[in-house]
């Protein structure tokens, strides 16, 4: 006789089997540390495919649609080359290059408001991106593309006119501005004009420099003394940690309807 | 432990299940892209491209 007590199993119950009992605390516990492990890395990755591919795409696709909307703005053969010789876009004759001392300069419009266009044949005849005012990511930077600084001048101003954009992702409209070389073009249009600046120099400085969109740059405090262009955009690429600067100065300006400056029409060799 | 529970609480026949498993992730990551990422990168000022507000 045995003391110990039989329990009793169902007839039709399979024995338990030793490796399939219900996981410990302990396995539990790895194995949802190791789910969440995936889930993060799987947050992150896609994170990284969000900022340099998705913020690309609908930046791109947004400023694309923002330029069809203005109906001043032109957008038509932007390359020469695109159609024959005599019937190409109008040029604005030398004698329509008007003074800077004359130059019209419109009221600051509304935050959030596209009033400029931008053209930069170092950058592709094709490169035509928005002006918008404000500088917020949310509302302009990361949706409209190039910023403008309010408060600073506007095209054609005496003092400076201060613009901004993204270097890397979001449409990176401001993506080769250290291939700009003293002498290039950067050419803006606003409904009313042309404006033709001349790029002059380049600086790397700290976020915090403010200094550089100041109405004269070249020397903070002081009165302006010409018709400026800042462009302000990250440093190093992909890195907020500095601002890549171009200063230019304004050559000359011309009425819309008259043509386009044969700046943008130039072809610079492409990289 | 997540992933078995939802498999678990997911209803019908496996293929069912499978495919309401990709419409999740897809719900998740538009979310993601939506709304949490914009919302990481101008909080913590992941790229900024302008100098600081005009003083």
């Amino acid at each position: 006789m045995s003391a110990s007590v039989e329990v009793p199993t169902q007839p039709d119950a399979p024995p338990p089997d030793p490796r399939r009992r219900a996981p410990g605390i302990g396995t539990r516990l790895v194995s949802l540390v190791g789910e969440l492990c995936i889930i993060a890395g799987a947050v992150v990755g896609l994170y990284v495919v969000w900022q340099l591919f998705y913020t690309d795409v609908v930046a791109d696709r947004e400023q694309a649609e923002v330029v069809e909307d203005l109906d001043w703005a032109y957008t038509g053969a932007i390359t020469a080359g695109d159609v024959a010789e005599d019937d190409g876009p109008q040029v604005i004759p030398a004698e329509l290059h008007l003074s800077p001392d004359t130059a019209p300069v419109m009221d600051e419009p509304g935050f959030a408001e596209t009033f400029a266009t931008f053209y930069v044949p170092r950058w592709g005849t094709d490169y035509i991106k928005p002006i918008s005012q404000g500088v917020t990511r949310r509302e302009v930077l990361d949706v409209l593309g190039i910023g403008h600084y309010p408060g600073t001048g506007m095209p054609g101003a005496y003092g400076n006119f201060a613009i901004s954009a993204h270097r890397t992702t979001y449409g990176k409209p401001f993506n080769r501005i250290a291939e700009l070389q003293e002498g290039d073009a950067l050419v803006v249009q606003t409904e009313e004009a042309w404006y033709v600046y001349r790029v002059t120099e380049h600086l790397i400085v700290d976020p915090s420099q403010v200094e550089v969109i100041a109405p004269n740059p070249y020397d903070p405090g002081a009165a302006p003394d010409g018709h400026y262009i800042t462009l302000t955009s990250c440093h190093p690429m992909y890195s907020a940690a500095e601002r890549y600067i171009v200063h230019g100065e304004l050559e000359y300006w011309a009425p819309t309807g008259n043509g386009v400056p044969a700046e943008i029409l130039e072809e610079i060799p492409q990289p | 432990m997540i992933f078995p529970a939802v498999w678990r609480i997911l209803p019908g026949p496996a293929w069912v299940r499978f495919l309401l498993v990709l419409l999740l992730i897809a719900a998740i990551v538009a979310a993601l892209f939506q709304w949490v990422y914009p919302w990481f990168s101008v909080t913590f000022d992941i790229e900024e491209a302008s100098v600081e507000a005009v003083p």
